[in-house]
């Protein structure tokens, strides 16, 4: 048996902001005649506590079933009054926000009289739609206290370290043969000159002591299910095949300096990247008495139209190097750009100089070129071009992502962007956070990054991930949508139109929607042409409602 | 016919077009009293019939305002927006109605402005119009 729909209307002052224009008793008066509405009450400022309160008392006292404020923005205020709903002992979601001031009294402050009309015609809409509100219910489910960490570079043994050293037990896949990413083939760490090495024995035998870590090597991601608490991982290592259990997964999986293939006669013996250079540095191997490093090669191109941020500071410290090995080494670095950002960067560079490194500036147009035992470069203090002896030439190349960060991409359903670089949610909101649920992301994988902010990226991303671990449960709103599966006719349109590949179809045949994986968006709701699917929270019923609210 | 106020219903998306309207209001940016906004989480949650409705209720126009093309808070529901737009304006060249009365807009949500500059763009273009032929707006 339908209970009668017995709706509350409060109107709100804002002091001024909305009063200043629009006359709230005329509305007040207004509202009262519209259907099911039995009571109507202005406020000064309805989000003050004697506001909430009256809400909470007119609740009771005229035994409310529907609330509809109209005053500010629902995107801040929705849910102080969702919560004084709760509170007076009816359905949160049997709440109705209309925006009568950044919507209509702040903007239409020269012509009240249309002004009001709308005020009273967006109230109108508001009582009309609250007709059909439906309630809307929290559900729970349960959380695996175990995480996933793909990538044992710096970043990944960062965050899988961190969460153990939180009580979480870790499954953490490594592609290669062994742990430690870039790092374990470098010399030393700018700016703090640890070696490269040093830093990554030290992380690998922290982890093969914890307890709580399972390392995989050897292994591939395969497949990936369930939701945020409840993910199901399988993964291949060294031949044997395993699924684990997780709350939580984080994306740690790097990525790699760009090999110079066609460029500036590359040939891996005179002519090498960075990379090449530390490996001879690490083994006291370098003899060149002059050498020239070239900057932003195969970077900030059209096709490759990104600064890889690490490689001006790493030619930077790698010259240092050559300098203090042999003070006389010639030094050149022909730069485009020099990207030494922050103090310590900075300070590098400073230093580099004060040793007799030469930095000389050339343009994408006039490229230097490589030859037999030079470099010829335009040089624009001289205006002409000049051959620099190069014994040795370094080519500074930039982190490029993975060929395997789609696959990855698409087995976690999280995105890349055009250059295959992980993207994040949100880059100041949620800059650790994939738009999904219980997925984060750090170090290379998203961005070039330096170990220090790698590392900070890592226990960022542990932090994130350790918020829904330490949960037994967690609780989510049904703003969800739902198939009534009697009318659904299997056509598969909601599993082609969900941007997050929730629908699916079960053994019976019918589209099903895990609730905790569904985003609320709606899409598939207006998809379906059987209109078999539910949306409580946006319903077709409250939509319609509004539209024939249009006009009194 | 000369003091037609065209009544335009907005399908108005939480995370960008709702938060450029809010932000319009909160810079103060005026525009024309003419739109009416219906709130929804993403404007893939519109449907062609959402629009119809409108219409056949008195809209003399109506548009749905998303987030920017490739921004979409949930991924590609504005995409799916524009096709559904597309969609209604097609119908309605089928019943010789103009299919400018239904419009698709990109916003981001720190675009009050263009929040404002939409809502004076499609008051101008359906008054040129003039009243819907479906005439359930009294206000002429
Ligand atoms: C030449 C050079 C010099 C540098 N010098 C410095 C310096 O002096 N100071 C500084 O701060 N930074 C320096 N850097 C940057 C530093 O190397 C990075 O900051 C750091 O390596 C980032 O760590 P990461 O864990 O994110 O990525 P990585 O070190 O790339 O580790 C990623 C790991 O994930 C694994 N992996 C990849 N895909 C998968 C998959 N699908 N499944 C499982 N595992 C996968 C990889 O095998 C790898 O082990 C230098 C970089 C280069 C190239
Ligand atoms: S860090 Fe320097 S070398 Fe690397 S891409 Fe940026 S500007 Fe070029
Ligand atoms: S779109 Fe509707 S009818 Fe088609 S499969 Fe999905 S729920 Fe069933
Ligand atoms: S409401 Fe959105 S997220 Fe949920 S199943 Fe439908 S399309 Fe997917």
């Amino acid at each position: 048996m339908e209970t009668e729909l017995r709706i509350g209307v409060f109107v709100c002052h804002c002091g001024i902001n909305i009063a200043g224009v629009l006359d709230i008793e005329d509305l007040c008066e207004y509202a009262g005649t519209l259907p099911n509405v039995v009571t109507v009450q202005p406020n000064l400022f309805t989000c003050a506590e004697t506001g909430t309160s009256g809400i909470k008392n007119a609740v009771k006292e005229h035994d409310l079933n529907r609330v509809v404020v109209a005053a500010c923005t629902p995107r801040t205020h929705e849910p102080i009054f969702r919560a004084s709903c709760q509170e007076a002992g009816i359905n949160p979601y049997f709440f109705e926000m209309v925006n009568i001031r950044e919507h209509c009294s702040w903007v239409h402050r020269h012509d009240r009289e249309a002004a009001q009309g709308k005020a009273r015609d967006l109230i109108r809409m508001a009582v009309a739609r609250a007709m059909f509100l439906e309630p809307i219910e929290t559900f729970k489910s349960k959380v695996e206290p175990r995480a996933l960490v793909i990538g044992a570079g710096i970043a990944g043994m960062s965050s899988a370290l961190a969460l153990a050293g939180e009580g979480f037990d870790v499954t953490l896949l490594e592609k290669k043969a062994e742990m430690g990413g870039l790092l374990r083939d470098l010399h030393k760490v700018a700016p703090s000159e640890v070696g490269a090495g040093e830093l990554v024995e030290q992380k690998v035998a922290a982890i093969k002591q914890e307890g709580r870590i399972q390392c995989f090597t050897s292994a591939t991601l395969e497949e990936v299910s369930g939701y945020v608490g409840n993910y199901s991982a399988t993964f291949s290592s060294n031949g044997n095949t395993h699924t684990h259990k997780v709350g939580a997964i984080i994306v740690a999986t790097g990525g790699a300096p760009l090999k110079p293939m066609g460029l500036y006669n590359y040939d891996g013996k005179r002519v090498i990247t960075q990379s090449e250079l530390e490996t001879k540095l690490k083994s006291g191997k370098l003899d060149a008495k002059s050498i020239v490093m070239i900057q932003c090669v195969g970077a900030r191109i059209p096709e490759r139209n990104y600064c890889s941020r690490i490689c001006c500071m790493v030619a930077i410290k790698n010259s240092l190097h050559i300098k203090e090995i042999a003070k006389d080494a010639k030094v050149f670095v022909l730069y485009r750009d020099i990207q030494a950002y922050g103090v310590e960067n900075e300070a590098l560079f400073l230093k580099a100089k004060e040793a007799g490194v030469r930095f000389i500036r050339y343009n994408l147009e006039s490229p230097p070129v490589v030859g037999d035992g030079n470099v010829e470069i335009y040089h624009p203090a001289m205006g002409k071009e000049v051959p620099l002896p190069a014994e040795l030439v370094v080519l500074s190349t930039p982190i490029v992502a993975h060929d395997d960060a789609e696959s990855v991409s698409r087995i976690l359903k999280v995105p890349v962007n055009e250059y295959r670089f992980f993207l994040e949610a949100h880059a100041k909101l949620s800059p650790l956070d994939f738009a999904t649920n219980g997925i984060y992301l750090c170090g290379n994988a998203h961005y070039p990054a330096t170990v220090r902010e790698a590392i900070s990226q890592a226990l960022g991303a542990a932090s994130r991930a350790s918020i829904i671990l330490s949960h037994d449960a967690i609780e989510r709103v049904g703003t969800v949508a739902r198939v009534d599966q009697e009318l659904c006719s299997s056509c598969f349109a909601c599993v082609k139109v969900c941007p997050y590949q929730v629908p699916h179809m079960d053994e019976g045949g019918k589209a099903m929607i895990e609730p905790m994986q569904c985003q609320g968006c709606g899409i598939c709701v207006a998809e379906c042409p059987a209109e078999a699917i539910q949306f409580g929270y946006v319903s077709d019923a409250q939509i319609m409602a509004a539209c024939e609210a249009l006009c009194a | 016919m000369n003091n037609f106020e065209p009544l335009i219903a907005v399908f108005s998306c939480h995370y960008c077009s709702y938060a450029a309207a809010d932000l319009a209001g909160s810079s103060r940016i005026q525009y024309p009293p003419n739109i009416r906004v219906i709130k929804i989480p993403c404007t893939g949650r519109v449907s062609v019939n959402h629009i119809l409705k409108a219409l056949e209720c008195g809209a003399d126009g109506v548009y749905v305002a998303g987030c920017l093309e490739g921004t979409c808070h949930f991924i590609s529901g504005n995409f799916k927006a524009k096709q559904r737009v597309q969609y209604a304006k097609n119908l309605l060249s089928e019943i010789n109605m103009e299919p400018e009365r239904v419009q698709m807009y990109f916003m981001s949500a720190a675009e009050g402005a263009k929040f404002a500059n939409v809502a004076k763009e499609m008051t101008e273009t359906i008054r040129e119009l003039g009243p819907s032929p479906l005439g359930q707006n009294k206000s002429e």
